[in-house]
């Protein structure tokens, strides 16, 4: 049966089991719209500006572990898209962004809405395709589909031009379980040899630390990973990207180590004889001055990127493979060897780590005056138990968000960690909250990014997905504000946000729930309140304007050199 | 801990990758991007019509070079990277080059394309333009030889390199 490119391009994607899309129209892709009119068994969401359909099935990938997808116009809305094809390609999301194109006729013309946008996002998608010929499109369709999950996950972009949009022909689908491409071939069983050196090397040191990245929650790794730390006694840390891959109230649990990490993370890194890295990449806000970054540790480094080892720092044992994989097999291994008595073995470094901790835990001044900003964190964590799916803005709501929030599973968390792209919080709420309609789904948020993308509040409404806004509202680009206190003598320069709207209004406006807690003692009703509604609430908290994040490794410093609280 | 810097190391890479429109900005894209430098550069079909070879001169410490192989990996449509200096490998270049030939520099010029087997690709009256062909050693030493006499205008083809055969 002959069908068109919109109608293959729908018929490619159900048999992906995608149920969902985030997506704006526009006259290069209104063939697939006029297609989707005819396809229920895909919803759509129309979100309120491209970039929000980008971060929406980012959050839906994360959350889920499933593909997400966007659909686009050509031109404008192209490019409203690369900020969250480039937040998804720094955190290794997989997603999916179509977008339409110009008749092929046209490329090159500078037609209507004509932009190259595979030039444009070739160094920020995993890969990318335009289809010219429609013979082409099932299989491409497919491959993308294959290149985003695989391997080291990404986001790539698929651009369709009108006209293979609506031509038709009789297809061939390719059979999704023999999609292969030749030049790609990820590596996922680490070498058995290397396993070996590695575990080795870990039994004869004494103050191993892991630290571990987002790998860990991309491979759903979290199971091997408490096995390994477990049997061995080793105390954990891990990225932001890596945050509830261990769970944040494990005695051997750290807290996040690098610029605003833990006293005790950095410490034990700092200190460590052995690092083992599953699923990171030394990335500098994680490891401060290089040449200070862990000194005396000789470093394995388990990652299914062959190009994040050895790309900041020398690593003695490299293990280039799946993280869930490499751990599992470490296990297998550790059952091989004499049993030793790890936690008499451990006693003196575990101790070592716990005074750490004792002496410079995470804290801050309480106050009965005014609302600190890590006390909402803390009260969002105790009224959900700390189950609830966080996603955050960038700045100070986000750091506060990873150090309070102690995620206890894996996919609780997302954050434009990489990128660090304002704007990214709310909307990928709502993809998540898309993925898991039966969840809390909470953004935490600064007043700044949320006004980012603050148009989607129409979306949540229209579909009524009940996502949480928590803006801890200290009316400044607090975190750049932050640098500008401690590191430029208190120049404030443009970052006071004392000119913003009324919260409770915006919301109410948009026909949302708006709340207000000016006190400390209004912070739980509000909270309380908010997750009983069952609609989009946005929460205003006025909080104390000057906090800061603590502690800090200022950018360029030492891992040890960080200013405490 | 860090790493050290260390010399930068001229390397002769060869990257086979998919045919197809848009692999060759890819890849100088990476390059770009990362702050990698390319020395030189040349693409061509292999025997396969659906593959070409690239072979690229570039520098840098052995980490930088590390990382260049693995980001050319990487790409989805790069089927194979190979590092020939590590190899025992050829490498050629081809430089055309137009010098001043008059009066007497005329015979001497000549002179300097014989010893060196270069080729006379064109004759004016005030001009000659060689053909020269050889390792990096060799062009420029050539080039410096022609320099007295006056270089009007060089094009070079960049490097391309070949393995030597194994030898059983
Ligand atoms: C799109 C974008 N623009 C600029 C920045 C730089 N930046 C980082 S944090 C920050 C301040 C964020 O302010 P706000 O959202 O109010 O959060 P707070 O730090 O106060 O919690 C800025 C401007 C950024 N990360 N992203």
């Amino acid at each position: 049966m002959k069908m068109t490119g919109a109608q293959i391009l729908l018929e490619c994607w159900q048999r992906e089991g995608v149920q969902h899309v985030f997506g704006y129209p526009g006259g290069a892709v209104i063939d697939i719209y006029d297609e989707l009119t005819r396809c229920p068994q895909i919803k759509h969401f129309l979100v309120r500006h491209e970039q929000a359909a980008v971060h929406a099935a980012d959050g839906y990938a994360r959350a889920s572990d499933r593909v997400g997808v966007a659909l686009v116009t050509s031109g404008p809305g192209a490019t409203n898209t690369v900020t969250g094809i480039a937040s998804a390609y720094m955190d290794s999301i997989p997603i999916i962004v179509f977008t339409g194109q110009v008749p092929t006729a046209l490329i090159g013309n500078d037609a209507f809405q004509e932009v190259d946008i595979v030039g444009i996002t070739r160094p920020c998608t995993k890969h990318n395709y335009l289809v010219t010929d429609i013979k082409d499109l099932a299989r491409t369709v497919h491959e993308a589909f294959y290149v985003a999950r695989s391997g080291r996950p990404g986001p790539v972009l698929v651009d369709l031009p009108k006209n293979i949009q609506q031509v038709a022909i009789v297809p061939e689908f390719p059979d999704l379980k023999h999609i292969k491409i030749k030049s790609y071939q990820p590596t996922y069983d680490a070498n058995p040899r290397q396993l070996k050196r590695a575990l080795e090397l870990i039994l004869e040191k004494e103050r191993p630390v892991l630290y571990t990245g987002g790998g860990i929650i991309h491979s759903n790794a979290s199971a091997e990973l408490l096995e390994f730390a477990e049997t061995l006694q080793i105390p954990v840390t891990s990225t932001l990207m890596g945050l509830g891959g261990f769970p944040g109230v494990h005695p051997l649990w750290m807290g996040m180590l690098g610029m605003h990490g833990t006293y005790c993370a950095n410490m034990a890194v700092s200190q460590s004889d052995v690092l083992i890295a599953v699923g990171a990449r030394f990335d500098d806000r994680v490891t401060g001055r290089l040449d200070a970054f862990a000194p005396e540790a000789k470093i394995v480094h388990i990652d299914i990127d062959p190009s994040s080892i050895s790309k900041n720092v020398v690593v003695h044992i490299p293990i280039v493979g799946d993280c869930k994989n490499a751990l599992h097999q470490l296990n297998r291994l550790l059952k091989h060897e004499a049993p030793r008595d790890w936690a008499e073995e451990r006693r003196s470094w575990l101790e070592q780590i716990r005074s750490w901790e004792k002496k410079n835990p995470l804290r801050y001044k309480k106050s009965k005056d005014v609302i600190k900003p890590q006390y909402v964190v803390e009260k969002l964590w105790e009224l959900t138990q700390g189950e609830a799916f966080i996603t955050t803005e960038v700045g100070q709501n986000q750091m506060w968000a990873a150090q309070f929030y102690r995620f206890k599973k894996p996919r609780r968390l997302m954050t434009s960690g990489g990128l660090g792209a304002m704007g990214y919080g709310f909307p990928a709420a709502m993809g998540v909250q898309v993925a898991c309609p039966d969840e809390i789904v909470i953004d935490i948020a600064g007043d700044g990014s949320i006004l980012m993308n603050i148009q989607e509040l129409t979306t949540v409404v229209e579909h009524n997905l009940p996502v949480k806004i928590a803006i801890l509202n200290n009316a400044y680009l607090g975190m750049v504000r932050q640098w500008q206190q401690l590191l430029y003598d208190k120049r404030y320069s443009q970052t006071s946000l004392m000119a913003q709207p009324d919260f409770v209004k915006v919301a109410e406006a948009f026909g949302a729930v708006g709340l207000r807690a000016e006190k400390p003692e209004e912070v739980e009703p509000v909270i309380k309140k908010a997750l009983a509604a069952n609609r989009p609430v946005v929460m205003d908290f006025r909080v104390e304007p000057e906090e800061c994040v603590m502690p800090m490794v200022p950018a360029g410093k030492a891992m040890h050199e960080m200013l405490l609280a | 801990m860090a790493k050290t810097e260390k010399a930068a190391v001229r390397h002769t890479i060869s990257v086979e990758v998919d045919n197809i429109p848009g692999v060759l900005s890819r890849v100088t894209g990476l390059f770009s991007g990362r702050g990698f430098n390319i020395e030189s550069l040349c693409v061509g079909e292999t025997l396969d019509p659906t593959v070409s070879r690239i072979t690229l001169v570039t520098s840098g410490d052995e980490q930088i070079i590390e990382q260049i192989i693995k980001q050319l990996r990487k790409l989805i449509n790069t089927i194979r990277v190979v590092d020939l200096t590590t190899l025992d490998h050829v490498e050629r270049e081809m430089v055309l080059v137009r010098v001043k030939a008059e009066d007497k520099s005329r015979a001497e010029v000549l002179r300097i394309a014989d010893i060196f087997r270069c080729r006379v690709v064109d004759v004016s009256p005030a001009t000659y333009s060689l053909e020269i062909t050889g390792n990096r050693e060799k062009t420029n030493a050539v080039l410096g030889l022609l320099k007295i006499h006056g270089i009007l205008e060089v094009v070079r083809s960049g490097a391309l390199a070949i393995q030597r055969a194994k030898k059983e």
